[in-house]
């Protein structure tokens, strides 16, 4: 993408975050002004960043400044949910900056996407598609250093080196600080994108070396770190909304005049629904303001409201269960097919079938969603954890009838996203309170009821599975129907068959070397919101294929390592489009085509780092499963111990990963972490449930999540691809979850001989 | 009035003495690094101490404490160097980070009891915290190496 680099000559002062100690009053900026003209090329750009909404900048002056202590201002336009991305885009700045990390701040950009690019922090995609823009920013601030100080000493730029924060010119044995030279480099125009010269990977100071802590370490660890929920502005009131359990309902009447009565209880205020699809749109409830967030849940609880529950009232897990198998039990819209299933499976010497569910699951989020608006003179303005910053903005301003440019979202960290935060529904809240309060600063908090309650919920599946084994056991057929609520449901009323984003999540793009092969994807009616949850619709695919695969392989008498890597076969690049998946992940098809032999290695690591093979005793069990997802590849082995009276426990995951290069290793690893215990939540533990529309569970005891007492006692992650800064970048934050499921179930059936089904495992091992 | 001594400093209290101390601390104090999870006692999220012990904030009253001295984690140590939190920030333990405060405050109770835990008594004594970014690895750790820290001469840190 190219860029006008037009650049105002103004020296303007940046508004620092209060934490940032020993900056400078009215310091010095690199420089702020800036303009962006995107060129047009005469296609628009189909892939990765470039082809995201709003695009990529890559405009120092757009996220650097540097003051005249020398101290760096990095400005994050990704959010933070706990993947470590304003450390991660920080440190490849920093690095192509020269600068000493010690010296750098970061600030979070608001949401402003003609400014900063895209900022929608999903689909795993911050540090694949920003890592060239954000080497490109460093270089071309550390080029504009360099320049300002040949000009001031009158020898050519060639001449002159940045290490470590400083311009040395080593002819002449001077340097210069950073801080010294930030005024002169700011009436500089940043240096053309083609011609900034990037560091030479073997020069990386931080890049892939696992040599910084977390920007937000100390802060976290201290208690002074601001989420959403934390915000604080003078005169706020707070905010919580009883809202209509059944999803479509709204509010027949009410009755306020106890929760008036309550001390601390401010106003009732009536929220209207979103006619269906309500997006990320709020749904029908009563607001109750107060001076307090105690007072404010008293007075909700005071509430009487009778609620009209609408088309879903009828909406039940256990009957729509059936409905699901039963349509996984019939042809449904076609989106693979090759050579004649039916025929070969005729043919087969052996026919295996399975069907596999996964339930609705919730976020759930440590910090629910929370949201502080407030509007004044006309201009609203928003301080939220919220991924997708334009998306709360662009809401924000359709509902409250004000102009976009007169609307600000201000970013804070966010405590735990996993999809639940790109929807904006409560931003929207707090400013419709807001707004009938006369734009009282309004703090809304989601309590944990609401967030279990009211979500966007992960969509359930039923997975049907069906394949023809030949005389010695191989596989020769391949018939695969997936029936799910589709996440376009939200976004188009009606709509029952998947987006192509979902098909490319684990149902068409199965590489399995089998010729004779069929995709279906029968239809299903959404009774709820459905949205995204980390890693989205490869965790149903994955636990089905993944278990199948091994269910296969014991019907054959063989390894199910062994029978999972013949499967996918030898190793060779798969072209997406040629399998049906016409998404790939946003990427291109050249550049990150499906390599099989990535996930083969993934697999044999994972495996040979478990000690696969190895004898155990008497419930105990390994599994295995790979997967790939989001440009990544992952392999999971899991070692189990079920003991007599069907408890399990999990001594050991192995964890295999190919992402790419790597940039901050330890973050890649915290990852892959956090991904073995969220899939074990969803494997083992938890379930959203419907009966008469409403959810069943409320709270962390009904809908249960990995605690410390369950979690695996060792969780050990290989890092597998090795560090080829030509290669391009895969995702982090999702592929990890959806491979230990499977892994989980595989090595519940190696120790017991019990073949897991149906998800969450529960106390589906008690005898 | 309810009088309470917060990090260190007396104060009275005109709060409703059936508000949870989790919305003083919050809401009324500016307190707000001891947090919200779940309102029940379910997640840990909101964990302080009371007289020296970890209780959740969220279930316990202002009138159950009047009285008390209470820590909150911008209290745990003034200048952020409590053994737990530098072992937190040497092992970067958090992910998002929202549930550490009430997982430091938990771990700082459990050495106080237990100077020397096994992962046994870790497990026990943190599964009432709840960390959805999946932490638990790096949690055990970190308690583990300040665990030994703590040991050293003069390192010995009070509640």
């Amino acid at each position: 993408m190219k860029q006008d680099r037009t650049v105002f000559p103004q020296i303007v002062n940046i508004s620092r975050r209060s934490f940032v100690k020993g900056a400078a009053a009215g310091s010095l900026v690199l420089a702020a002004g800036f303009s962006v003209k995107v060129a047009h090329a005469e296609k628009p750009p189909e892939f990765a960043g470039e082809g995201m909404p709003n695009g990529l900048r890559d405009d120092p002056k757009i996220f650097l400044a540097i003051d005249e202590d020398g101290s760096v201002t990095f400005t994050c336009h990704r959010a933070d949910m706990g993947q470590g991305i304003r450390t991660g885009l920080a440190i490849i700045v920093a690095d192509e900056l020269e600068a000493d990390w010690d010296r750098i701040r970061v600030a979070q950009a608001e949401g402003d996407e003609v400014r900063f690019g895209n900022q929608d922090t999903d689909g795993s995609r911050s540090t694949r598609h920003h890592f060239a823009t954000m080497r490109r920013i460093g270089a071309s601030a550390r080029t504009m250093l360099e320049t300002a100080a040949a000009a001031q000493w009158g020898v050519p730029v060639a001449e002159v080196k940045a290490v470590n924060h400083e311009v040395l010119h080593e002819k002449s044995g001077r340097k210069i600080g950073y801080g010294a030279l930030a005024k002169a480099a700011s009436n500089l125009p940043a240096p053309p994108t083609e011609s900034v010269k990037l560091k030479a990977p073997a020069d990386f100071r931080y890049i892939g070396k696992g040599k910084t802590g977390l920007v937000d370490g100390f802060d976290i660890t201290t208690g002074r770190a601001q989420y959403g929920i934390d915000t604080r502005l003078a005169d706020m009131l707070y905010a919580v909304v009883a809202r209509t359990p059944v999803f479509g309902g709204s509010v027949k009447s009410f009755d306020a005049a106890e929760t008036l009565k309550i001390p601390g209880v401010v106003k009732v205020v009536a929220i209207e629904g979103t006619p269906a699809p309500s997006e990320f749109m709020p749904v029908a409830g009563v607001a109750v303001v107060a001076k307090n967030t105690w007072a404010a849940i008293k007075g909700r609880e005071a509430l009487k409201i009778e609620w009209e529950s609408g088309p879903n009232a009828s909406y039940s897990s256990d009957s729509y269960r059936k409905t699901l198998e039963a349509a996984a039990r019939k042809p449904g819209q076609v989106v693979r097919s090759q050579g004649d299933v039916d025929a070969a499976l005729k043919k087969a010497a052996k026919r295996i079938e399975a069907e596999y569910y996964t339930p609705h699951l919730a976020q759930a989020p440590m910090e629910p969603p929370a949201a502080v608006v407030r509007i004044k003179d006309g201009k609203c303005e928003a301080w939220s954890c919220v991924q997708s910053p334009q998306a709360a903005r662009d809401r924000l301003a359709k509902r409250l009838a004000i102009a976009p440019e007169n609307v600000k979202v201000n970013v804070t960290l966010l405590g735990g996203g996993f999809g639940r935060k790109s929807k904006p529904d409560f931003v929207v809240e707090a400013g419709l309170v807001s707004q009938a309060m006369n734009g009282v600063p309004i703090k809304l908090t989601w309590t944990r009821e609401d967030d279990i309650q009211q979500s966007y919920y992960h969509t359930v599946s039923a997975e049907r599975l069906e394949a023809g084994l030949d005389a010695s056991g191989k596989a020769v057929a391949w018939l695969h129907r997936s029936a799910a609520p589709t996440l376009g449901s939200t976004f188009v009323a009606g709509m029952k068959t998947a987006l192509p984003l979902e098909l490319g999540m684990g149902l068409v793009n199965n590489p399995f070397e089998i010729a004779d092969a069929r995709f279906e994807n029968p239809e299903a009616e959404a009774h709820t919101r459905i949205g995204w949850f980390r890693s989205v619709s490869n965790i149903p695919r994955a636990f089905a294929i993944q278990s199948f695969v091994a269910e296969l392989a014991a019907a054959a008498g063989r390894d199910p390592k062994d029978y999972l890597l013949e499967l996918i076969g030898p190793a060779r690049k798969i072209d997406p489009y040629t399998i049906g998946d016409k998404w790939n992940h946003g990427e291109d098809p050249a550049l990150y085509p499906f390599d099989t032999g990535r996930l083969r290695a993934v697999i044999e690591k994972a495996a040979s780092e478990i000690g696969w093979g190895r004898s155990l005793p008497k419930g105990r069990g390994l599994g295995i499963a790979g997967h790939y997802s989001f440009v990544t590849y992952v392999a999971v082995a899991v070692e189990v111990e079920v003991s007599g009276n069907g408890n399990l426990a999990i001594p050991r995951v192995d964890i295999a990963v190919d992402c790419g290069p790597q940039v901050n290793p330890d973050r890649i690893k915290a990852q892959m972490e956090g991904s073995v215990i969220m899939g074990q939540s969803l494997a083992v533990l938890s379930e959203i449930s419907f009966k008469n529309g409403a959810v069943e569970q409320a709270n962390f005891d009904g809908y249960e999540v990995a605690r410390i007492d369950g979690a695996p006692a060792e969780i050990r992650v290989h890092l597998v691809g090795g560090q080829d800064w030509n290669q391009p970048l895969g995702g982090v934050g999702e592929p990890g979850v959806p491979p230990v499921a499977p892994a989980i179930c595989n090595a519940i059936f190696a120790a017991t001989g019990k073949r897991i089904r149906s998800l969450p495992i529960k106390d589906q091992l008690r005898a | 009035m309810v009088q309470l001594v917060i990090n260190g400093k007396k104060i009275d209290v005109g709060a409703e003495r059936d508000m949870p101390l989790l919305w003083l601390l919050r809401d009324e104090l500016g307190l707000t690094g001891t947090k919200f999870g779940c309102g029940q006692a379910l997640c840990g999220a909101c964990t302080i101490h009371l007289n020296g012990v970890a209780v959740r904030s969220c279930q316990t009253t202002v009138g159950d404490a009047d009285g008390a001295t209470i820590t909150t984690i911008e209290g745990l140590a003034e200048d952020g160097m409590h053994p737990l939190q530098v072992a937190w920030r040497a092992l970067n333990v958090p992910q998002c980070g929202y549930c550490q405060s009430g997982q430091i405050m938990q771990a700082a109770a459990l050495l106080k009891e237990t100077p020397n835990p096994t992962d046994d008594q870790i497990n026990q004594v943190m599964s009432g915290n709840i960390c959805r970014c999946g932490t638990y690895p790096r949690i055990r750790a970190a308690i583990k190496d300040a665990a030994k820290n703590m040991k050293g001469p003069g390192k010995g840190a009070s509640l």
